[in-house]
């Protein structure tokens, strides 16, 4: 038999993030983490740290700059310009469609026509779970007025199909309560979202660390958005690292298949020749 | 000069982000701007709940009582 050379196998690990691209409202992303931007020490911290998880698509907010006190500062935009990464500006703390619709326009006008958003419209501080009714009126106003919405959801999977009937371009169920870091709470609803899904699948939120970034990816979601799990480690360019060979981990083994789960014991050895 | 609190202009009043401002009458969304140090900065301006594009900022003129809304992206999640 044949065997595959080193160097071939490598050469497809390689080629892995290219040949299988996430595809997002007609763009292709070798990668399949996104990172928000949020809760790092400086802005260079944020950018070793996007750049150490090889995420291409991050996340920002948008609001309302500090009068007389920091228009000299230093701007997000300047450590990770939009020449650079694709942006997803986002919602979070919009509790009704009315903000959550005029934050997407004021991003997209700070973004000179910026189509693409991260729709998230929340029910309460304590939870951070989305107010999905809310969240359906703003996704419906949002496709209609030409935006590409990626939206943060439930992990109900009538929802999850009801936005993408709509028009939103990822739906993005969570995994667990923003920056719980209890992962992946509920793996059947997840793969129900996921198997009826035409549009990408992207677990946003509740990941804690490597595996359970690498579970989402098992169960076949075709991305992960992270903030605190790496912002929030002790080390969060070392998270980064983890979590882009999680995610890449993840993946291969979705693609690859793995075994069914069996009760009892398959030996690995063959059992002919035994000697005795 | 027309600052936050100044008690002593007649000037326009309009809310800026939530706080009440006070500037000379007919300023524009280009001159508030600069006056605010956001002069050439990459900000997004909103008044009364409707953008105002870039492209517009010279010649929008606030009116008394306008709410202004001037922001900009910061880290997020």
């Amino acid at each position: 038999m044949a065997l595959p050379a080193d160097q071939d196998i490598t050469m497809n690990i390689k080629t892995l993030d290219s040949a299988d691209p996430l595809i997002i409202a007609g763009k292709s992303y070798g990668s399949r983490l996104l990172t928000g931007t949020g809760k790092y020490k400086d802005f260079d911290e944020t950018r070793r740290a996007t750049q150490a998880a090889g995420a291409e698509i991050v996340t920002l907010a948008i609001r309302r700059v500090n009068i007389g006190q920091d228009a000299s500062q230093p701007n997000l935009l300047d450590a990770l310009p939009p020449e650079e990464f694709t942006l997803l500006p986002n919602t979070a703390g919009c509790y009704n469609a009315v903000d959550a619709v005029r934050t997407c326009k004021l991003a997209r006008e700070l973004l000179d026509g910026h189509k693409l958003v991260k729709l998230e419209v929340l029910g309460d501080q304590r939870t951070l779970f989305p107010d999905v009714v809310e969240t359906l009126k703003a996704a419906e106003t949002l496709v209609a007025d030409g935006f590409d919405v990626m939206v943060y959801t439930s992990d109900d999977p009538i929802l999850a199909k009801r936005l993408e009937e709509i028009g939103c371009v990822a739906v993005m169920p969570l995994a667990a309560p923003i920056g719980s870091g209890l992962g992946i709470q509920n793996r059947y609803n997840l793969l129900e979202i996921i198997e009826n899904a035409k549009v990408p699948i992207i677990v946003d939120a509740g990941v804690g660390t490597a595996s359970d970034a690498a579970i989402a990816m098992e169960l076949g979601c075709d991305g992960v958005l992270m903030n605190t799990a790496i912002a929030g480690a002790r080390d969060p360019l070392l998270m980064a690292h983890a979590m882009k060979l999680a995610i890449q981990a993840g993946r291969a083994a979705f693609k690859a298949g793995r075994i069914p789960r069996k009760r009892f014991a398959s030996a690995s050895s063959p059992i002919d020749g035994t000697i005795g | 000069m027309w600052r936050v609190g100044s008690r002593y202009n007649t000037g326009m009043h309009i809310t800026l982000n939530g706080s009440p401002r006070d500037c000379a009458p007919a300023t524009t969304v280009a001159q508030l701007l600069q006056e605010a140090g956001y002069g050439t900065r990459r900000v997004a301006v909103e008044v009364n709940h409707e953008i105002v594009p870039r492209s517009l900022h010279i010649s929008h003129a606030l009116a008394e009582g306008d709410q202004v809304e001037i922001v900009h992206a910061i880290g997020g999640g």
